[in-house]
C-alpha cells in the first residue's frame, strides 16, 4: 500500500516538474535573448533558432536607456496610466458596489440589467465614436494619456460584480446597528464598509493596475502616430511586428524583462488578494 | 405560470396610466405655483422656500433650452437625411456643408437630452404635488440643509451613482447606440464625411451579411463565426478540465512545495500578456526556437508551419491558450476543492470507491455546480478574446476566399477590429458588432437559465 502511494507521488512530482519547465521555459528564453549582444558583426539581433546567446552583453539594455528611443517615456506613460486608472477605477467600483449592494432605490434592477446587457457589446465596436469624442476635447495623439485614463475610468462602474458580491457578504445587521446610533449612509460607507473591504479593494486596484500594461488596441488607436504618447504595449508590439528584421527582437526582450519584473513582483506580493477576488467572482458569477 | 406572465405587463400598463393621471390631477388640483411649474421648472419649489431644489431644476431647464438652441436645432432636423450639403470648393474657397458623423452623433445626443428633460419635467411635477400634500397636512417642508444632507444619507445612492452613470452614458451608451445606427447607414471608406456624406440604407448591410457569393459577406461571416464558437468551446473546456487536473495534482496529499508549484504557474498571469505572447509567437515561428531545435536534432526535415497553415495555426493557438488558461483555473479550483467536505470522500472510501469514481461522483459535480457562472463568463470572454488571437496571429493566415482581409484564425472581434482600423468599413464593422452581441446574449441567456446555482441566487445573500 505504501509503495503504491510512493509511486503515485513520484509520478505526480514528475508531472509537476514537467509542467513547471513548460511554464517557465518561455521566460527563460526571454531572459536569455535579452542578453544577446547587439553587434551585427557578432550576432544577429532578430529571432534566432538557438536559446543560449553566443555572446552575453548588456547592449540591449544600454540601448533602451540611451535615449535613442523613447523607451523611458513609454515606461513613464504606462506607469501614469496604471496608477491613475487603478486609483479612479477603484473609487468608481466601490461607489457603485455600495449603492447597489446596500441601497434599494427606484430603477436599481433596471440599472443592473441594463449594464449587464451593455457589457455584451464588444468594446472595440465603439472605438471610432470614442476617438471622435476624445478628439473634441483634444485628448488624442498628444493628449492620449489623459484620454485613455478618462475612457478607462468612465465606464468602469460597470465592473462592479466581484466587489458587490463581497459587500453582499458583509452582514446588513452591522449597517442597521450603526444607523440606529445615528450614523449616516456616507459615514457607514467610509468608516465601516471600506476598512472592512481591504482584500477586495486591493484586488480591484491590482486588476485595474495590471490592465494598462497590456492595453494595445485602444491605446494604439488613440495615440496613433504620436510616438511620445505610446504606452509600452503599443511601442513594444510595434518593435516585434515591424522592426524585427532590424534586430529589434532582442531589444523587445530586454524591454519586456524590464516591464515584466516590477509588475510580476507586485502581483506576486498581492497574489493572496487576487486569488480571493477571482475565486469569489467565479462562484458568484 | 400564466398569471405570473400577465402581472408585470398589467402593472406596467397601470404605471403608464398613473403617470398621465398624476400629470392631469396635479394640474387640476394644484395651486398657481404648481401650475406655473409646468412651464418654469422649479418655480413652485422656489416659492415654497425649497430654493435648493428650485434653482437646480431651473438651471437644468436653462441648460436644456441653451443646448437645444445651440446644438439640437442645428443637427436634429437633419437627422432623417444625415445631411445633404457636401463640403466643396467653390473657386478656391471651401464651402462647408453638412457632416453626417456630427449630425448622427449630436442628433442622438439631442434625442437623449430631450428624453431626459421630459423625465425631469415629470419629476418636477411629482415634487410639486408631494410638497403641496405635505403643506396641506399642516406639516413643514424639510429645510434646505436637510435636503442637502440627505444626499449623504437616504439619497446617498444618487450621490454615489451620479458620476458612474453619466460616465457609462457618455462613453458606452451613446457610442453603442451610435454604432447601432451606423449599421443602418452606408458609412465606409467611400462615404467619409465631410467630403462624402453617408445616409440611411435600411437593412442593406444585414442583407449583405447573409449574401453568399463573390461580393457578399455570407461565406466569410459564417466561417469566422464557426471558428469563433469552436475556439470558445475548446479554449473554455480544455482549460477548465486541465486546470482542474493540475489543481488536484498540487492538492494531493503528500505533495510538498505546494506553494512553489502554484507560484510557478501564476507567473503567466503576472507577466503582461503582450510580452509573453509575443515571445511565444516568435518561438513557434518558422525560423523560431522550436523549429530550429527540431531541425537541428533531425526530428523534422522542414520547418513546421505553425502559423502559416490554417489548421495548424488554429491548433497551435488553442494549445498556447492552455498555457495561459490553466493557471487561472488552477487558482480558482484550488480554493474550491478545499471546500468539499472531507467526510464525503471518507465515506466513499469506506464504500470502496476508487479515485476515478470519487472524482466522477463527488469532485466533478460539486465543481460544475459551483463554477457554473464562471464557465459561462469564461465562454463569453473567450468569444471576445482579442489579445490571445491578435498577439499570436493577428488572424493570419489570410485566405483569398474570405472577404475584408479576414484570416483563418480571426474571431468576430478581431475581424471587427481589422475592418474598423485597416479597412474603415464601419458599416459592416457595426453589423458584426451587433452579431457579436447577439451571439453573446443568446449563449448567456440559454446557459444562464440552465445553471443550477443560479436558481437559488438569492439564497447566497
Amino acid at each position: 500500500m505504501k509503495t503504491k502511494k510512493n509511486i503515485g507521488n513520484a509520478i505526480t512530482y514528475i508531472i509537476l516538474v514537467i509542467i513547471s519547465i513548460i511554464w517557465l521555459f518561455p521566460f527563460f528564453g526571454l531572459i536569455m535573448q535579452s542578453f544577446r549582444s547587439y553587434d551585427p558583426l557578432v550576432e544577429y539581433g532578430g529571432m534566432v533558432d538557438y536559446i543560449i546567446p553566443k555572446h552575453f552583453s548588456l547592449d540591449n539594455y544600454r540601448f533602451l536607456f540611451s535615449g535613442e528611443t523613447n523607451f523611458l517615456i513609454w515606461y513613464k506613460n504606462t506607469i501614469i496610466l496604471a496608477v491613475f486608472i487603478s486609483l479612479f477605477q477603484t473609487i468608481m467600483v466601490l461607489c457603485v458596489s455600495y449603492a447597489l449592494s446596500r441601497m434599494r432605490f427606484k430603477g436599481r434592477t433596471f440599472l443592473m440589467r441594463f449594464w449587464l446587457i451593455l457589457g455584451m457589446f464588444p468594446g472595440f465596436l465603439t472605438m471610432i465614436c470614442l476617438y471622435f469624442l476624445l478628439k473634441q476635447f483634444g485628448l488624442t495623439q498628444a493628449g492620449a494619456i489623459p484620454g485613455l485614463i478618462l475612457v478607462s475610468v468612465a465606464s468602469s462602474g460597470m465592473g462592479y460584480y466581484v466587489c458587490k458580491g463581497f459587500f453582499d457578504t458583509i452582514p446588513k445587521a452591522l449597517d442597521e446597528a450603526a444607523r440606529i446610533d445615528g450614523a449616516s449612509r456616507a459615514r457607514i460607507f467610509l468608516t465601516m464598509i471600506i476598512p472592512m473591504s481591504k482584500p477586495i479593494i486591493i484586488y480591484t486596484a491590482l486588476v485595474a493596475f495590471m490592465a494598462p500594461w497590456c492595453d494595445y488596441v485602444f491605446a494604439s488607436y488613440i495615440a496613433f502616430g504620436h510616438d511620445t504618447s505610446y504606452n509600452v504595449a503599443v511601442a513594444m508590439t510595434r518593435w516585434v511586428w515591424t522592426n524585427d528584421y532590424q534586430g529589434y527582437f532582442t531589444r523587445f526582450c530586454a524591454g519586456g524583462i524590464l516591464i515584466a519584473i516590477p509588475v510580476t513582483i507586485l502581483f506576486m506580493c498581492l497574489q493572496r488578494y487576487y486569488v480571493e477576488g477571482v475565486t469569489g467572482g467565479a462562484v458568484k458569477g | 405560470m400564466g398569471k405570473g406572465k400577465t402581472d408585470p405587463a398589467a402593472k406596467r400598463g397601470n404605471a403608464v396610466g398613473n403617470v398621465f393621471r398624476t400629470i392631469g390631477v396635479t394640474f387640476k388640483e394644484g395651486d398657481w405655483k404648481t401650475r406655473i411649474s409646468y412651464i418654469i421648472l422649479g418655480f413652485g419649489e422656489l416659492l415654497r422656500g425649497q430654493w435648493l431644489k428650485g434653482i437646480a431644476l431651473m438651471l437644468c431647464e436653462v441648460g436644456f433650452i441653451a443646448y437645444i438652441l445651440k446644438v439640437g436645432k442645428k443637427y436634429l432636423p437633419k437627422f432623417t437625411t444625415l445631411g445633404t450639403e457636401v463640403t466643396k470648393k467653390v473657386s478656391r474657397k471651401t464651402v462647408y456643408g453638412d457632416n453626417s458623423f456630427l449630425i448622427l452623433l449630436f442628433g442622438l445626443l439631442s434625442i437623449f437630452v430631450i428624453i431626459f428633460f421630459i423625465v425631469l419635467w415629470y419629476v418636477n411635477i411629482e415634487e410639486n404635488r408631494a410638497e403641496e400634500e405635505i403643506l396641506k397636512e399642516g406639516k413643514k417642508l424639510p429645510s434646505n440643509k436637510k435636503v442637502l444632507l440627505s444626499l449623504f444619507d437616504s439619497n446617498f445612492d444618487k450621490t454615489l451613482l451620479a458620476i458612474p452613470v453619466i460616465g457609462v452614458f457618455v462613453f458606452t451608451v451613446l457610442p453603442i447606440v451610435f454604432m447601432i445606427c451606423v449599421a443602418f447607414t452606408n458609412y465606409d471608406k467611400n462615404h467619409q464625411a465631410p467630403t462624402n456624406l453617408f445616409t440611411w440604407v435600411g437593412f442593406e448591410n444585414f442583407k449583405n451579411l447573409v449574401t453568399f457569393g463573390s461580393s457578399g459577406f455570407g461565406t466569410t461571416f459564417f466561417k469566422v463565426l464557426g471558428w469563433t464558437l469552436v475556439w470558445a468551446f475548446f479554449a473554455t473546456f480544455i482549460d477548465y478540465f486541465l486546470g482542474l487536473a493540475v489543481a488536484m495534482l498540487i492538492n494531493k496529499k503528500g505533495i510538498k512545495f505546494k506553494k512553489l508549484w502554484r507560484t510557478i504557474l501564476v507567473v503567466t498571469i503576472a507577466v503582461p500578456q503582450f510580452v509573453s505572447l509575443l515571445y511565444v509567437m516568435k518561438m513557434f515561428a518558422n525560423d523560431g526556437l522550436i523549429n530550429g531545435y527540431l531541425l537541428k536534432w533531425g526530428w523534422i526535415k522542414q520547418a513546421i508551419p505553425f502559423w502559416t497553415n490554417p489548421m495548424l495555426a488554429r491548433i497551435t493557438i488553442i494549445v498556447i491558450n492552455i498555457w495561459i488558461g490553466i493557471p487561472y483555473m488552477m487558482l480558482i479550483a484550488t480554493g474550491l476543492l478545499m471546500n468539499i467536505p472531507e467526510d464525503l470522500y471518507e465515506s466513499a472510501r469506506i464504500d470502496g470507491a476508487n479515485g476515478l469514481q470519487m472524482f466522477k461522483s463527488i469532485t466533478l459535480p460539486y465543481m460544475l455546480f459551483v463554477t457554473g457562472p464562471f464557465l459561462l463568463t469564461q465562454f463569453t470572454g473567450n468569444l471576445n478574446n482579442f489579445n490571445v488571437i491578435y498577439l499570436l496571429t493577428q488572424g493570419q493566415p489570410q485566405s483569398m476566399k474570405l472577404v475584408e482581409k479576414a484570416g483563418s484564425t480571426d474571431l468576430l472581434v478581431t475581424w471587427l477590429y481589422k475592418m474598423t482600423v485597416n479597412n474603415t468599413n464601419y458599416r459592416m464593422a457595426a453589423v458584426i458588432g451587433i452579431m457579436v452581441f447577439a451571439v453573446t446574449a443568446v449563449v448567456s441567456l440559454v446557459v444562464y437559465n440552465m445553471l443550477p446555482s443560479v436558481r437559488d441566487e438569492e439564497g447566497f445573500q
